[in-house]
């Protein structure tokens, strides 16, 4: 039972994150495409913009989820010893706390500048 | 016990429908994307640490091995949205039958190049 709620949960965070991640990742790329930042100062002060400072806050662990459920789902497929397929997920969950942390710092850093 | 079966991995024999192309390229894109995770973490810290870290992330992303990374990252994203708008359309109920999730399939896989060939040409 435990086991078929979590592959439910993974299921329902897969589909919500990536209506958001959709929408929020098409916006800013589209933005960075066509008025890409002149200098450091545009781009700093585009990121502290409330709305953007708020939407990358979010984004960024709504991302990370839907990484981190998606490289488990392609994990648990090809990689079928227990102890690679372990010490995979925990690679990858180190690389995406690291990066999520970096990025966070990132975001809140150029709001004080 | 593990029944045995048979497992025919012939892959210049095996064709695969349009669905499950539209699905291992879902899968392939999504790995590519989770691989640069790392890297645009970095480029997106050091753009944002001042002018001079602004100036070096400008430069890694004008370079041409990254400018390549960046147009097949460019089809990973535009594939993996549509087919993912694809995917929730399917959890929807729509779509369902063979011929329309065929035909929604080969949209999706030339949607993500078309798009990738008119951006680069823009």
């Amino acid at each position: 039972m435990s086991r078929n709620a979590s592959g439910l949960k993974a299921w329902l965070v897969q589909r919500v994150t990536a209506v958001y991640l959709a929408v929020f990742l098409t916006y800013v790329v589209l933005h960075l495409i066509l008025s890409p930042p002149a200098d450091y100062a545009a781009w700093a002060a585009w990121v502290a913009r409330p709305w953007i400072s708020l939407g990358l806050l979010v984004c960024i662990p709504l991302l990370l989820a839907h990484a981190w459920v998606g490289i488990r789902d392609v994990l648990m497929d090809y990689v079928k010893p227990l102890g690679a397929r372990v010490g995979a997920m925990a690679a990858f969950a180190l690389v995406f706390l690291a990066s999520g942390l970096w990025a966070l710092q990132a975001v809140s850093s150029a709001g004080v500048r | 016990m593990k029944p045995k079966r048979p497992v025919f991995l012939d892959l210049w024999r095996i064709k695969l429908p349009a669905m499950g192309l539209a699905s291992i390229l879902h899968r392939v894109s999504g790995v590519l994307m989770v691989l640069s995770i790392p890297l645009f973490a970095h480029l997106f810290h050091q753009s944002l640490e001042g002018p001079a870290g602004f100036a070096a992330a400008s430069a890694t992303l004008a370079s041409w091995p990254v400018r390549l990374l960046l147009l097949v990252l460019a089809w990973s994203l535009l594939h993996h949205l549509f087919a993912g708008v694809r995917y929730l359309a399917l959890d929807l109920g729509l779509g369902l039958e063979r011929e329309a999730a065929r035909r929604s399939a080969q949209v999706v896989i030339g949607a993500a190049v078309a798009v990738l060939v008119l951006g680069v040409m823009l």
